[in-house]
């Protein structure tokens, strides 16, 4: 009785073993599978273009020739445009509700700004067509180039259109501003006591101690609030789409239409009709992968390095 | 190892010259409406150590952490009373509490170096607070570790992280990051308490150099370590402050009933 006891319970474990294994293995494999998936699907169009592929700015689906430059760019300069508006209004507002905020303010303010994440990203696309890109157009481009003088500088020359990369960069600020500003807020308040005393012992005022003893000592968990947030910008879809004027063109102006990479094959693959062209699609979606990929390789590297930094 | 003498600087506003000496009088704390200290008075006597002692919870660390305003970012707490460094109230609203936590270091039971380099943590204090060129705050740096005993051991990896460093050596690291502000009066809650024996020794040999030019306040649970260091000790109990006297008298003949309770173990 007591043995098969014992057997029945080596058998549980070995099943209980063998099926969690399987769930967890299930899961890189997916995404290897995907991947493969991508790239063979892309290879004639990899193949047919080449490096040009990446460097080419003529998409021309007509002729069926294909060049993705100002995609990959669009992407990356508009998610940079996020971050670059995103981190400090983000660490701002971590630094306020963590430190200074009252207790009862706390909360609520808290909560409204996760709740940003919450919000469908049609949405976001549907304010900034109708809210955002009339008030960019009429209000803050005339006031950059005109104003303040800044229409002969590469930046901001050209017309104002309104959907531009300025508008993408925007909007995905406002998108990723609470992933940067949650995680920001939670390694904030995860800085012991013990430091913030260090650093008021020594003189410090409480200003001195947020910038020299709190922030440092959370800074690589800022960095991975960051990294978050620049993941999310990368990928976003729909509210670029609907902003940023869908032109494959390369300009330095922020005022100029772009294309970002998620909104290429958003756009376009109910289209694509012939194979070409959706080989070519599937090749944006496999440097995206690719570029998300090596993204966060970096980032990983940088968190590492700063974490190492504080132990060595 | 230094020449520095505190004696000579010169004077305060009050014109008494700053020397560390610390009047306390008729000094009451709340915790919200929990009573934590009932009127305490005594003097701490410059160029000598002493020895805050008492069971857990009697009020020894929120005394110290009195000294030198620790407890301003509690909501709730106030005070009666006077502690006067030097002839200045430190309760005083109006005193610029960031320069008197620099006329008064503090060093913490759990060592708590900032995660940066050694020289970047003794050096944390004199950038905020003086601002010095480069070859001032090498020079900061060398004599507080020196002060600390600590120099030998580091000067050759100055630029690694503190947190390489022992538990001692951390400790040590944390009285030489508040020397480097040459301070007048330092405060040390329980420094030792997480080392072992050996670390330990060496701190309490450093208070004994040091207290040739600071006022030095330890809280210790360790009345062994009290008896080794301090010139003075004060014993607390429940929020009062029971005795206060030279260390050889507190401990061999003790006036209070409570004291000699207390230090041959009978409680605590």
């Amino acid at each position: 009785m007591a043995s098969t006891q014992l057997h029945g319970a080596s058998v549980g474990d070995r099943i209980y073993r063998f099926t969690t294994t399987a769930f967890a293995l299930s899961i890189p494999l997916l995404l290897v599978l995907l991947a493969i998936e991508v790239v063979v699907a892309a290879w004639p169009a990899l193949k047919a273009f080449h490096l040009g592929f990446l460097t080419s700015s003529e998409w021309d689906a007509v002729n069926g020739v294909f060049g993705a430059a100002p995609a990959i760019y669009g992407t990356l300069v508009s998610s940079l445009l996020a971050l670059l508006i995103a981190t400090p209004l983000a660490i701002g507002v971590a630094i306020f509700l963590s430190e200074f905020a009252p207790p009862w303010l706390r909360q609520p303010v808290a909560f409204l700004v996760d709740l940003l994440a919450a919000i469908p990203s049609v949405v976001y696309g549907l304010w900034g067509i109708f809210v955002l890109v009339p008030f960019l157009r009429e209000h803050v481009m005339p006031f950059l180039a005109d104003r303040l003088h800044l229409g002969d500088t590469p930046l901001f020359s050209g017309p104002a259109y309104g959907p531009s990369m300025l508008a993408a960069g925007l909007i995905l600020a406002i998108m990723v501003l609470p992933y940067i500003s949650s995680v920001t807020r939670e390694v904030l308040m995860a800085v012991p006591r013990s430091q913030r005393e260090a650093a008021l012992a020594l003189g410090a005022t409480r200003w001195e101690m947020i910038w020299g003893a709190v922030l440092p000592y959370a800074s690589s968990g800022v960095m991975g609030g960051v990294i978050l947030g620049l993941g999310r910008a990368l990928g976003e879809t729909m509210a670029v789409t609907m902003v940023i004027g869908n032109r494959h063109e390369i300009s330095s102006s922020l005022f100029a239409p772009g294309y970002t990479m998620a909104s290429v094959i958003a756009n376009e693959f109910s289209e694509a009709t012939n194979d070409m062209h959706l080989s070519a699609l599937m090749a944006v979606g496999a440097v995206l992968l690719a570029i998300t990929l090596v993204v966060n390789i970096i980032a990983r590297w940088l968190v590492w390095r700063v974490e190492r930094r504080g132990q060595a | 190892m230094t020449d520095q003498s505190p004696v000579t600087r010169a004077g305060n506003a009050t014109g008494v010259p700053q020397v560390g000496a610390v009047a306390v009088e008729n000094f009451s704390f709340w915790y919200g409406a929990k009573q934590a200290l009932f009127d305490i008075s005594l003097n701490l006597v410059p160029r000598e150590v002493t020895a805050l002692i008492g069971p857990s919870g009697c009020g020894k660390s929120t005394f110290l952490r009195s000294i030198n305003r620790m407890h301003d970012l509690l909501p709730g707490t106030r005070s009666t009373g006077r502690i006067l460094l030097d002839g200045e109230d430190v309760l005083d609203r109006r005193l610029d509490v960031v320069q008197l936590r620099q006329r008064i270091g503090m060093v913490f039971q759990r060592s708590n170096p900032f995660p940066k380099s050694i020289y970047d943590n003794v050096a944390w204090g004199p950038r905020l607070n003086r601002r010095p060129s480069r070859s001032e705050l090498d020079e900061i740096v060398e004599q507080a570790l020196r002060r600390a005993a600590l120099w030998d051991e580091v000067k050759d990896r100055l630029r690694t992280s503190a947190l390489g460093l022992s538990g001692g050596q951390q400790q040590r690291l944390c009285i030489a990051r508040a020397l480097a502000n040459e301070p007048e009066v330092l405060l040390l809650d329980e420094p030792a308490s997480a080392l072992d024996p050996i670390a330990t020794q060496r701190i309490e040999e450093l208070l004994w150099e040091l207290k040739k030019e600071l006022t030095i306040v330890i809280v210790t649970h360790n009345l062994q370590q009290a008896g080794r260091v301090s010139d003075r000790t004060a014993f607390f109990y429940l929020g009062q402050l029971i005795e206060y006297g030279p260390t050889d008298q507190l401990f061999t003949a003790p006036r209070e009933e409570r004291t000699e309770a207390y230090i041959t173990g009978r409680f605590g």
